[in-house]
C-alpha cells in the first residue's frame, strides 16, 4: 500500500527509491572496471523500507547504520557525488578517504557512526538516546541494522539497557533474507538465531516488537511513524523487523545486476534473465512501489519516467564527481587521530 | 599545601567535574574499588542523581551507550572497575571510540572517559589482574592517563573529562591511602608532560601509576648505597613527554624500565624501544626492563610477589646497569 501522504511527499519517496536503485547499479559497475576494492554491500531490494522509514525522522533526530550504509545515507539527504567518492577513497569523500563503503557517515545529517562490525552500532544508537533524553532535547535515535547483528552479543546488552532505562531508540531490523539463500539453509531467514521470530529477543527484554512487510513502503511508514511517536511520548524503546526477499543480484560474493532497473519492468519483467523474473515482479520494492502509484492513479507513467531520468542524470553527475575527485594527499593519512 | 589521601583527591575531582559541565555524566560507582571508602562515592551520586547510572553488569552494552553518548554530545565518564573488565568491551574502546574521529574523517568526537584499576591488587589472580595499557596503546586513537600520586589523580582525572578524544584512566588500588599535598585551586595537569618525581644522577627509573611511588621508596634506600636514582613519570603514554624522558636518559645514561604489564609487547618494551632508538649512543649500560613475567596471574600470594616488578628486582636492575 502507499504510505497516506500528499502526492509530492509520495513522488520523493519515488525519487529517492530510483536514486538509491541507480546509485548502487552504477556502482557495481564501477567496481567492476576496477575502480574501488574490497567488498561491499548494496541496499537493493530494500529501497522501500530505508526510504519510507527515514522520512519518518525530523531534521535534529540521530541515525546509525552499518555496512549496508548507502541506502541510508541516500536516503537522509547524502549527496549522492560526496558518497561515492568516498567509497572510492577520493580526497572530496564524506569522510576525506578514511572511512570507505564501510564507514561512510554525515555528522552534519545526524548520523554520527557507521560501524562495519554487525551490531557495533546498537549501543552506539542506545547512548545517543541516552544523550538526546539527558538533553530532553526530543531527539529520537534511529538504529538500522541487518538481521545477523542479533547473533551478536551487543544487541542484547543494548535492548536490556534500552529497556531499563526507557531509552527513545528505534532499533529497526532488516531482515533481508525472509526467503533467504546463504546461511541457513533451507530456513526462513539469513541468520541463525534460536529466537525465532527475531521479535522474540527484545520481546523477552519487555521492548514492544513487530514484524512489518519490507517491501511495502506503506506498511513501513505506518508502523515507524506510530513507534516514533511512542518513542518521542516517553514509552521508551521499540522494535521493527523489516522483511525484505534477498536480492537475487546479491548471491554471490560480490554483487551483479542481473537486469539494470527500467520503469517498464513495473509491469513487464520480460527483459529480465528468466531465473530471476521472479523476484523482480513479486519482491522489488521499487516497482511494487512505481505499480501502486500508477494503479491508485496518483502518478501518470510519464511522471515516473521523468522523476527515473531526472535521478539518472544527477546519478551521472555522481559518477563524474566522483572520479574526477583526487586521490587524497599522503599526508592525510596521519591526520584526525585525535580530536 | 594542604595534604590529602589519593582517595579523597579522586572524590573531589568526580565533584568537580560534575560540578563543572553538566554534560559530564557517571556510569557505575566503583570509582573507589572495594576499599573501605567505597561508600563516599554514595555523597556523589545522591548529588547528581541525574547524571550517575548505574548499569547492569554489560560492560559491552555500557561503554558502547557511553560512546554514543559522548558523540551525541555528552562527555560520560565509564567505571569499569577492574582493568581485566575493559576486554568484556573491547570491541566499543577499541573498535568503536578509538576510531570514530579517524575514520570519519574528523567528524565523530568521543570524549568518553574509561576508568579502570589495573594491575596486583594482591590475591586477584589471573582474571582480575591485568594492565591492559600497552593493549590500549596498540589502538592509535585512544589518550592513556596513569596518575601516580593525590594530586595527579585530581589533576589528570580533570584533563581526561575535558578532552575531546576518548581517554582510558589507569588507575590503581594500592594508591588509595596514599597521602601527599594537593593544591585548592584547579590545578588541571595537562596530558603529554612527565614529571621528574625525584632527582638523580646515576641511573634513570622510568615508570608509571602505583610503580612510581616503588620506585621512589626503592631509590630512597639506594641512596643510602650510595645511588642516585632519578624517578621519571610519563603520566600519560598517549600522549608520551618523550622529551623529558630522554633528557633524563641522556644525563644518567643508564634507565630501567618499571612496568606491570606483562614483559613481552608491554609499556617497558615500547619505551625502551624509542630510547634505543633515540639514544643508543648515549647509553652507558643496556637498557633494562622489571616488568610482570610472562606468566598469568597466580593467586597464592609467594607467587604473586614474585611474577610482579618487586622492590628487590627493581634494586637488582638498578645496581646491573650502575655496577
Amino acid at each position: 500500500m502507499l504510505p497516506k501522504l500528499p502526492k509530492e511527499n509520495l513522488l520523493e519517496i519515488l525519487r529517492k527509491m530510483l536514486l538509491i536503485r541507480h546509485f548502487e547499479e552504477s556502482l557495481i559497475g564501477l567496481f567492476d572496471k576496477g575502480l574501488f576494492r574490497g567488498h561491499y554491500h548494496v541496499y537493493i531490494g530494500q529501497e522501500a523500507t530505508g526510504v519510507a522509514a527515514l522520512s519518518c525522522l525530523g531534521g535534529g533526530d540521530y541515525m546509525f547504520t552499518t555496512h549496508r550504509n548507502h541506502g541510508h545515507l541516500l536516503a537522509r539527504g547524502a549527496e549522492p557525488g560526496r558518497l561515492l567518492a568516498e567509497i572510492l577513497g577520493r580526497k572530496d569523500g564524506y569522510n576525506k578517504g578514511k572511512g570507505g563503503s564501510f564507514h561512510t557517515n554525515i555528522s552534519s545529517l545526524g548520523i554520527l557512526q557507521t560501524s562495519a562490525v554487525v551490531a557495533g552500532i546498537i549501543p552506539l544508537s542506545t547512548g545517543a538516546a541516552y544523550a538526546a533524553r539527558a538533553r530532553k532535547s526530543g531527539q529520537v535515535s534511529v538504529c538500522l541494522f541487518g538481521d545477523g547483528a542479533l547473533e551478536e552479543g551487543a544487541a542484547p546488552e543494548s535492548f536490556n539497557l534500552a529497556s531499563l532505562w526507557k531509552l527513545p531508540v528505534l532499533f529497526l531490523c532488516e531482515n533481508n533474507g525472509k526467503y533467504g539463500v546463504g546461511r541457513a539453509v533451507a530456513a526462513a531467514q539469513s541468520s541463525t538465531m534460536a529466537a525465532y521470530p527475531l521479535t522474540d529477543l527484545p520481546k523477552a527484554y519487555k521492548i514492544p516488537a513487530e514484524q512489518v512487510d519490507g517491501l511495502d513502503a506503506g506498511a513501513v511508514h505506518a508502523a515507524v511513524s506510530e513507534a516514533l511517536s511512542r518513542i518521542r511520548r516517553g514509552e521508551g524503546p521499540r522494535f521493527i523487523e523489516a522483511q525484505t526477499v534477498r536480492w537475487p543480484g546479491s548471491e554471490s560474493n560480490w554483487p551483479v545486476v542481473p537486469v539494470p532497473t527500467e520503469v517498464a519492468l513495473a509491469w513487464d519483467v520480460g527483459t529480465a534473465p528468466e531465473k530471476v523474473r521472479g523476484w523482480y515482479r513479486e519482491c522489488d520494492p521499487a516497482l511494487i512501489f512505481i505499480r501502486e502509484l500508477v494503479e491508485e492513479k496518483q502518478v501518470t507513467r510519464e511522471e515516473i519516467s521523468q522523476v527515473d531520468k531526472n535521478v539518472r542524470g544527477q546519478v551521472a553527475q555522481a559518477v563524474d564527481f566522483a572520479l574526477k575527485s583526487p586521490y587524497p594527499d599522503l599526508e592525510e593519512a596521519l591526520k584526525d587521530v585525535f580530536a | 599545601m594542604r595534604e590529602l589521601a589519593y582517595y579523597e583527591a579522586k572524590l573531589e575531582a568526580l565533584g568537580e567535574i560534575l560540578a563543572a559541565d553538566e554534560r559530564v555524566h557517571l556510569f557505575g560507582g566503583s570509582f573507589l574499588g572495594l576499599s573501605p571508602h567505597r561508600g563516599l562515592f554514595q555523597k556523589i551520586a545522591l548529588a547528581y542523581p541525574e547524571r550517575v547510572a548505574f548499569p547492569p553488569i554489560s560492560e559491552l552494552g555500557f561503554c558502547g551507550l557511553a560512546v554514543g553518548a559522548a558523540m551525541a554530545g555528552l562527555r560520560p565518564v565509564v567505571d569499569l572497575s577492574t582493568a581485566s573488565f575493559i576486554f568484556e568491551a573491547w570491541p566499543q574502546v577499541v573498535n568503536e571510540a578509538a576510531n570514530a574521529f579517524y575514520m570519519s574523517g574528523g567528524q565523530t568526537r568521543a570524549p568518553v572517559v574509561f576508568h579502570i584499576f589495573h594491575g596486583l591488587r594482591g590475591g586477584g589472580a589471573a582474571q582480575h589482574s591485568h594492565s591492559p595499557q600497552a593493549m590500549l596503546w596498540n589502538a592509535p586513537g585512544l589518550e592513556i592517563a596513569l596518575p601516580s600520586s593525590p594530586r595527579d589523580v585530581r589533576g589528570l582525572l580533570k584533563t581526561a573529562a575535558r578532552s575531546d578524544n576518548p581517554t582510558i584512566f589507569v588507575d590503581h588500588v594500592q594508591l588509595l591511602e596514599m597521602l601527599g599535598p594537593v593544591p585548592e585551586d584547579d590545578a588541571a595537569i595537562p596530558f603529554g608532560v612527565a614529571e621528574v618525581k625525584r632527582a638523580g644522577s646515576d641511573v634513570t627509573l622510568i615508570a608509571t601509576s602505583y610503580l612510581v611511588q616503588r620506585c621512589l621508596a626503592v631509590a630512597e634506600r639506594l641512596a643510602r648505597e650510595g645511588i642516585q636514582a632519578e624517578v621519571v613519570d610519563p603520566r600519560t603514554l598517549v600522549p608520551l613527554d618523550f622529551h623529558t624522558l630522554m633528557a633524563s636518559v641522556e644525563k644518567t645514561r643508564r634507565v630501567v624500565i618499571v612496568d606491570e604489564c606483562h614483559q613481552s609487547c608491554g609499556v617497558a618494551a615500547e619505551l625502551a624501544a624509542r630510547i634505543g632508538e633515540a639514544g643508543f649512543d648515549k647509553l652507558k649500560a643496556p637498557i633494562r626492563r622489571v616488568a610482570t613475567l610472562d606468566v598469568p596471574v597466580p593467586y597464592s600470594q609467594r607467587l604473586e610477589e614474585f611474577i610482579g616488578p618487586s622492590d628487590s628486582r627493581i634494586s637488582e636492575a638498578v645496581r646491573a646497569v650502575v655496577g
